[in-house]
This record gives structure tokens, sequence and C-alpha cells, in this order.
């Protein structure tokens, strides 16, 4: 039906009692996702609603049986909180928090990894399969349940990427936003991977933008092993070089990380690419007809 | 964040990486001074910005004379925007051999990888294009420390002698410390000099820190050159804004930063130019939005502002709610196009239309009409 979620996956909240986690903490309980219980370290035995709160992780995933956490706390401790739902052996892990030190991030991303973890982000939305499980902050009404495969660096532009699909009927089988830091946990690679032997996926959109070489290395992989069409699209092709575009990874230095070098590696892959959000579902359209 | 090579090599010396002596100067007169206790000196320009070698920034000088006439040129140079107001005085080492040694922070090895090459000295970014075999790649990883048997297998493809690979291991090692316990991004030398004397030493250094990880070091985060941002770029970021000024006439107020660069790319698209990159980002309480609007207006050659909320962990009803206190707090005298989508739309278009505002759902739409406001169409 979809990848990493869906109507099975037990999740947890990490800071479910602050200002944005306790708001998207009810919405993901309105959106249809089970969610089981939320962590505030001191607030254990206390309830959000419905939703019994816990001092910490493990205590948590013993009660409730937990295989997801998604983690709300501020970027001070979102390290420190990774770790903790690592520890207790979570085996999806969704970091929505900003600004996490990205050296901390390369000890995570090993350790999670060491122990057969799944962790996305940080910096990013979470991720949705529409009508079963949302795991993040995007909003779930613009979703249509479908067999569009969606993964992107940024949030808000998936957003307008994903409500372009649903008001041209193209419903999705699971939107993945990765974030948009220089070290994240799981990568456009290993997500195709998972679309491509998805049987309910048809197509992927991939949206990336400038800096690093995450599109460029998805291209080559694309070609190499990707039966099922993708349509992508790159933001920063008016960015000037040097300028950090507000996400940490979102910079041109030395020439490297070019939207012209990104767009000329997916052209090169026989990718579809769009200048416009508006023009993917156009392109999703004649690339499965294709098929 | 940026430091000066100044600053750097403070931090070189406490990590005892030798360094050539240095003095910093502010002006050519204390330039004079400070090389007296030198044969031959360097004058270099401190700015935060690579190529003032090329810009004429870096001076070579063999008398008091020599040295207060070239400062003088130095410090009256404008190099890559920025202007000189600070320059090091330096002991010139005579050089056998000149490598480059750098430690990056590496998006796709996930780890920190180690770059050297004995042809330092020149723009390691062009060697990388023309020559890339020549740069010598080694990824470290934080959880696994240093191998000293594999690091100095490594040196062998560059230095010979092993004297100096002994030095160059404590300098490596050393280096690498630096960058793990003060969360930096970058770390270079170039050139990493051998003088004749068979020493080598830094001749110049580059740091670069992750932005995210100050908060755990005050005494990185009080070495902050302001000059690094513009004045609006500070604010902003003590706002929690992320704002990057461009050249065009449209202002943006975007939330998330894939939208907010993609926003931008499609008033070119259409034949505009924005003025600035902002992210208002997540979370927004009402405040952001007049904090926002306020650093946007400042420009004066703003002649329409494009409003675009696709709201997630944003709510579309508080940016309303910002749009309603900015419109009574700041003179707002250009057009405001504004495109809000997403968590709680319903509400925010309510508060807007019971202000008379109202609010477009499509951002091609939205787009085409700001440049038509910014042209005087409407």
């Amino acid at each position: 039906m979809s990848i990493l979620v869906d109507k099975n996956t037990r999740v947890i909240v990490q800071g479910a009692t602050g200002r944005d986690g306790s708001f998207h903490t009810r919405k993901m309980k309105e959106d249809g996702t089970n969610i089981v219980g939320g962590i505030t370290p001191g607030k254990g035995g206390l309830k959000l609603d419905t939703i019994p709160i816990f001092d910490s992780v493990s205590e948590a995933k013993e009660a409730t049986g937990a295989n997801a956490s998604v983690i709300f706390v501020p970027a001070k401790f979102a390290s420190s909180a990774i770790i903790e739902a690592s520890d207790a052996s979570i085996p999806l892990i969704v970091c929505i928090t900003e600004g996490v030190p990205v050296l901390d991030m390369v000890k995570i991303y090993h350790l999670v990894r060491s122990r057969s973890g799944v962790l996305i982000g940080p910096n990013c939305p979470g991720l949705i399969s529409p009508g079963e499980c949302k795991i993040g902050i995007m909003p779930a009404p613009i979703h249509r349940r479908g067999s569009i495969g969606v993964i992107s660096r940024s949030g808000t532009l998936t957003y307008e990427v994903v409500n372009c699909l649903s008001n041209a009927d193209m419903g999705q089988s699971t939107c993945i936003g990765i974030g948009g830091d220089p070290i994240i946990g799981t990568d456009y690679i290993e997500l195709l991977e998972l679309f491509e032997a998805d049987k309910n996926t048809d197509a992927v959109v991939l949206i990336g933008e400038i800096g690093g070489d995450s599109e460029e290395r998805a291209a080559g992989f694309i070609r190499r092993k990707m039966k099922k069409p993708v349509v992508a699209f790159v933001s920063g092709r008016s960015a000037p070089e040097g300028k950090r575009m507000g996400h940490a990874g979102a910079i041109i230095s030395g020439g490297q990380g070019t939207a012209a070098a990104k767009v000329a590696a997916f052209k090169a892959a026989n990718v579809a690419v769009a200048d416009t959000p508006s023009e993917i579902p156009g392109l999703v359209a004649r690339q499965l007809e294709r098929q | 964040m940026k430091v000066h090579e100044y600053q750097a090599r403070d931090l070189f010396k406490t990590y005892n990486i030798p360094v050539n002596d240095y003095k910093l100067v502010s002006n050519a007169k204390e330039a004079r001074e400070a090389s007296m206790a030198w044969k031959q000196v360097v004058v270099k320009a401190q700015v935060l910005v690579g190529g003032r070698g090329k810009a004429g920034g870096v001076k070579l000088a063999n008398s008091p004379e020599e040295v207060e006439a070239k400062a003088a040129v130095i410090s009256g140079l404008e190099i890559g925007g920025y202007r000189v107001d600070k320059m090091l005085v330096c002991d010139s080492a005579s050089i056998e051999k000149e490598y480059y040694l750098g430690l990056i922070l590496d998006r796709s090895r996930q780890g920190i990888t180690l770059m050297l090459t004995d042809q330092g000295g020149v723009d390691i970014e062009e060697l990388a294009e023309i020559n890339p075999s020549a740069i010598h790649r080694l990824t470290l990883h934080p959880h696994k420390g240093i191998d000293g048997a594999t690091l100095d297998s490594f040196l062998a493809n560059s230095i010979s002698l092993e004297g100096l690979r002994r030095q160059a291991i404590s300098t490596i090692k050393n280096l690498y410390s630096l960058f793990l316990e003060n969360d930096a991004s970058l770390v270079e030398i170039n050139p990493y000099a051998l003088t004749p004397g068979g020493k080598m030493l830094a001749l110049d250094s580059k740091i670069n820190f992750d932005d995210n990880a100050l908060f755990k070091h005050p005494e990185i985060e009080a070495l902050r050159n302001p000059e690094e941002s513009s004045p609006d770029e500070l604010e902003a970021r003590t706002k929690g804004l992320s704002f990057v000024s461009l050249d065009g006439d449209i202002g943006c107020m975007v939330n998330g930063a894939g939208l907010a660069m993609a926003t931008l790319d499609l008033i070119e698209l259409h034949g505009g130019k924005a003025a600035n990159f902002l992210d208002v980002g997540g979370s927004s309480n009402p405040q952001k939005a007049v904090d926002a609007l306020g650093i946007i207006l400042r420009n004066n050659r703003i002649k329409a502002i494009l409003i675009n909320i696709f709201g997630g962990i944003t709510r579309c009803d508080d940016i309303a709610n910002g749009l309603l206190m900015a419109r009574k707090k700041l003179d707002i005298d250009v057009p405001l196009i504004i495109r809000l989508v997403g968590t709680n739309e319903k509400e925010g278009r309510a508060i807007l239309k019971e202000a008379g505002l109202d609010a477009i759902y499509d951002l091609d739409d939205a787009v085409r009409k700001v440049i038509r406001a910014a042209r005087g169409v409407s």
C-alpha cells in the first residue's frame, strides 16, 4: 500500500506537550494516525486529551508497543532525543526539529544505521501515507490516496507539489520529506529503492534543491536501477553563489551544487524535469502513458 | 559562520598547530612597527572572502618603508564587497614546498574528509577541476577516531620523508580535535608549507563553523564578525527569520526555504526579479510576519510584495493575524499580494476577508499578479 508507514504503525511523540508538539500531535490523531503515547520528561502519568504521557521512550515503548517515534523537541535537545529513541530500539524515527548540530548528526547517522533503524530528517516535515498514517506536520487534507510516491528535501515546497498532484487527481502512495540539512538520516536513493519495489507506487516525483550532490547521485541510481518513471523538480535556479538559502544544505559553493548541474544529471538519466511545480502532474501523466 | 584568518590562527595556536609568527594591525603605521622584528614580511588583508591574493590583498615587503607603503594600498582596498579594516603582518617564511591540507564535512560520506595535495598554494577548487587525482582524500568518522597507521600510509602518497610525516600527523590530529571540539564544518591550511629548515608550518588558516552548533560554543560565537551579514540579515537572524538580500524589486515573504527558493525561481521565470529571500520559518507567531514585512519594507527598491504561505507547522491564521498587525504598525505603501494555503487556511482567509483583504489560491497566479503590480499594471 505504501512505504515505511501504514495503518499498523504505532506512533509516539517526543515533545508532545510543547506548543508545536501538542498542536501537531492532535492534528496527527485527527488525521487518523495511531498515536499511542507522548514523551515529556517530568510529565509521565499525565495525559494530552486521551493520549498517555510517559517520562521516557523506553517506558512508552514498553507500555504501548510503539514502532515509530516523531521528535518535536527544541534543537538543543533533539540529538539526545534521537539517541534515546534509537537506544529504545524504535525502528522508525522521524525528527521534525530544525537546527540540529551537523556533527551530532554525523555520529547519529552511523549509530542509527548500526542498529538497522531508519531515521527520517532532521529538519523535515515527516512522512504520510494518505488515509493510513501521517507522522509529521504536513496538512493532511491536501493529500489523496493513490499511486504516486513523493520524495523531497523541502517541506512547504512538497505541499505545493502534492497539492498540484491532488488537484490533478493524482493521489499519493507515500510522501516523504527527507530534510534540508547537510547530513540526513535517509537520502533519496534508499527511498527510490523502496518505491521501485512497492507494488502500489506507479511513478515517483523527486523534489530537489541546490547544494550537495544527492540529486546527481539519485539521477545515477535512477538511470541504472529504476524502471518506474521519475519526474524531478529542482529549486534554487535563480539562487546566487555563496549564499545559504535558508536550509543549511542549500548553498552553491565553489561552483558545486548548482541547479543547472542537477537538472542536467536528471535529463541524462531520462528523468523529466519540471520548470514549475504546476507542470509536474502533466509530466507524470505523460511518463505514465509512455510505460 | 566564517572567521578571519587571524582568528583561525589564534585557534590553531591553542591547538598546537605550528604557524609562522604574525601580528594583527589596523593601519599602515602599525604595520610598519609590527614588521620591525622580521627581515621580510607578508602583509595580508583580513576579509571574509577568498581570492584576496588575486585582488591585490596579499603583498611581500622587504623594508619598513615598503611595508608601510604596501599596507597603505591594501588598507584602501575593497575585496569581494568587504572593506579591509584589519591586516596581518607575518614573518615571511621561505618555502621549499607547498601543500594543501583540509578537513571538510562530507555530506555524501557522512563523515569528515581529510584532503591533502602536494600542489598547495593554488586555488583548491580550481585544482579539483583541472587535476582532481592530485588531491588525496581520506574520510574519517568521529565515532571511530583516527588510526595512526592508516594516516601514515595515506600521507605517504604526498610526503615521502618520515620526519615530515610525523609533523603532519601531529598537525592533522590537532586539526581534527579542533574540528570536532568546536563543531567546525571546514578547516583549511593553504599553503601548508615545508621550510628549508625541515619544518611544516601553517602559513594560512581558514575555519568555518556550523551555525546550528554555536549554542554550544559561546567563545566561538563571540568571534562573529558582523560584516559577514548585511544589517538586515543580522536583524532577521535575531528575529528567527532567514533573510538574504538580492537585487530585484519584488519583496518576498515565504514559509519554508524550498518554497521560498521556488518562489524566487518562478518570479524570474515569469520575467520579474526578487529583492530578497525570506523564510519566516515554521511555528510562526503573528509577530514574525510583522518583523518580516518591516525588514522587507526598509529596502526602498521594493515595488510590490508577495506573501506566499503554504501552511504546515505554520498556521494560516497566525500569518493572517500578523499581516493585520503589520498593516496597523507599518506604513505599507506598496501592493501586497497574498497567497495563503494549508493548515488553518479557512480561519486565515476569514480573518483577512473581514479586514477587506483577499488571498489568492494558485501560486502561478500570485506570481503573475505581483510582477504586474511591480510594473505598475493592475
